[in-house]
């Protein structure tokens, strides 16, 4: 599949604000520091950046209110409805902590479990499509989930270090949530190098009783929309080298940082709050690596008529 | 609405496609394209149409496969391997996955016949719905920003300011082999059920779950290489001949 700028950038961004968001939702940060108070703006900044990069891929971004309306069978759809719901409690949230400095529970709670459900929307538009195997996978959710919690705890982390929070309990959830994360993606990409195709030449074009099949010729001889949105070859090359970078930027290097932190005694600070800034930009790159493979990695069923 | 039909459709309107006939000339691409850049929606756009990367949106290509017989061998041009052409247009698929995943309800599919078509005013340009067709029946118009797929030429086969005749889609009127068939497959007498029934009309992908409308006949088993090697020229024999041939070959045999 064609690897979209703007989809892995909405992806990425989107999960790191809905993570950050459902984390300010638990009320673990204090609402009278002013890092909490720029963490819900951030929050809020990341979610809506990311939902207006995914509207530049459109073909006619002045129709996309219309995408509210098939929610009854439609993921994509879901998910429109539900980022807009969700801005409900979060604004709530954000007034409260930002000009009260008060965290409200009912709005709170309310803005974490509706950020899980928009980031389980999501993943499912991908793991809902039959025609990409890979993606056709409970285990999509599961990963799209835990790497919003896994970047939120480590946002959250990083403003407990600014404002000299206790650090302890936001170290373990970054460390639980990036691990648990990287156990579920590793888990998906086994089950994506493992899977025989659901769908081969001979079943697509039917004439498996007479023998094996081989393309002779494509229809045309240059690409078409087809082939360059769901046959993306470039750079594949380099998918095992990524793999391995990913896991490296965007689990081993900011758990190992999140982990250090409480065990050397940091309570905060300057070093801490930098070492956390460095643990989430790397994770924010080992992300855009790991999307950017979950698009480029995965085949789509029409290829068995263009020969691969 | 992009749910489905709960009901079966009353009509299921589809092609029926002859892979034994087709000789892969490509002339229903090419009367597709040219009827549909000016019927039903916005033009079919080709960008860069006169340069060398020439590409754009077509609703019906032909592929050619090459199909190799298990212990089958390649002899010269006379191998076993046989070749195959394959026209792909939208399948009308009665779970269409196209459909349900349309977030604005410009993809639907008909109640009353079963025709799966794109409404390009709700249209945002998504291409979730090319992203769900397993087929590749969908493609995008870059020029409109808007997703187009084969319509079964509505607006030929209900156009009754045409002559009967022509009142079929595109691609089936010009088919000059007869490869390519146009009928109701919810009625078990139309020609097209007909033809699927005797011919063993088969479903593309059926493992994808998306039950396809449009049928594809396989071709008919042909003799192996050996069998037609073993077989006297035709011009040799004389066997069957009689009256006056007979009396000729007699004749000839005899000088």
């Amino acid at each position: 599949m064609h690897p979209a700028p703007s989809i892995i950038v909405f992806t990425t961004l989107s999960g790191l604000g809905y993570g950050l968001a459902a984390l300010l939702g638990l009320g673990v940060l204090d609402p009278s520091l002013v890092a909490t108070k720029i963490a819900h703006v951030l929050a809020l900044l990341l979610i809506a950046a990311g939902l207006a990069s995914s509207t530049l891929h459109l073909g006619n971004p002045q129709r996309a209110w219309r995408a509210l309306s098939q929610w009854r069978s439609s993921w994509l759809s879901r998910e429109g409805v539900m980022a807009i719901l969700t801005f409900v409690p979060l604004l709530w949230s954000a007034w409260a902590a930002v000009i009260e400095s008060r965290y409200l529970m009912l709005p709170g709670l309310l803005g974490t479990l509706f950020a899980g459900i928009t980031v389980y929307c999501t993943a499912m538009i991908y793991a809902s499509l039959k025609s990409v195997q890979a993606w056709h996978t409970p285990l999509t959710p599961l990963c799209y989930l835990l790497f919003a919690a896994s970047g939120g705890a480590l946002l959250g982390l990083f403003f407990a270090a600014s404002s000299g929070g206790p650090l302890l309990l936001l170290s373990v959830m970054a460390v639980v949530f990036t691990a648990a994360a990287w156990t579920a993606k590793l888990a998906w990409r086994r089950n994506m190098d493992a899977m025989a195709p659901l769908s081969t030449p001979e079943s697509a074009t039917g004439l498996g009783d007479i023998g094996k099949v081989r393309l002779f010729e494509r229809p045309h001889m240059t690409e078409n929309y087809l082939t360059r949105e769901m046959g993306f070859r470039i750079a594949r090359k380099h998918a095992g080298k990524l793999r391995q970078l990913s896991l490296l930027s965007g689990g081993v290097v900011p758990a190992v940082i999140a982990l250090v932190l409480p065990i050397a005694g940091s309570d905060g600070g300057l070093i801490a709050a930098l070492a956390m800034a460095l643990a989430v930009a790397a994770h924010v790159l080992g992300m855009l690596a790991e999307r950017w493979l979950f698009f480029a990695e995965a085949r789509h069923a029409v290829m068995n008529y263009y020969g691969g | 609405m992009t749910s489905l039909p709960t009901q079966p459709t009353a009509k299921k309107l589809g092609l029926v496609i002859d892979l034994d006939v087709c000789v892969g000339c490509h002339a229903c691409v090419v009367n597709c394209k040219e009827w549909n850049t000016g019927g039903y929606g916005s033009a079919l756009s080709d960008q860069d149409p006169y340069g060398a990367d020439v590409s754009g949106a077509w609703l019906n290509r032909v592929h050619t496969f090459e199909v190799m017989p298990q212990g089958g061998e390649i002899v010269g041009e006379a191998g076993e391997a046989r070749i195959v052409h394959f026209p792909k247009s939208c399948l009308h698929c009665e779970d269409a996955p196209c459909v349900t995943v349309c977030p604005t309800g410009a993809s639907y599919k008909r109640a009353e016949d079963g025709i799966v078509l794109v409404d390009e005013d709700k249209c945002i340009g998504c291409g979730l719905c090319a992203w769900a067709c397993p087929y590749g029946a969908r493609e995008m118009d870059l020029a409109a920003g808007v997703m187009k797929k084969c319509t079964l030429c509505i607006d030929r086969i209900y156009n009754e300011t045409m002559e009967e005749v022509d009142r079929q889609p595109a691609c089936v009127r010009t088919c000059p082999a007869n490869a390519r068939h146009f009928g109701d497959f919810s009625d078990p007498q139309s020609a097209v059920s007909i033809m699927v029934m005797e011919r063993g009309g088969m479903d593309l992908m059926p493992e994808q779950g998306t039950r396809p409308v449009n049928k594809y006949l396989p071709p008919r088993p042909r003799k192996s290489l050996a069998a037609s090697a073993a077989a006297s020229p035709l011009a040799e024999d004389t066997e069957g001949a009689k009256g006056f041939f007979a009396w000729l070959d007699g004749v000839l045999d005899r000088i």
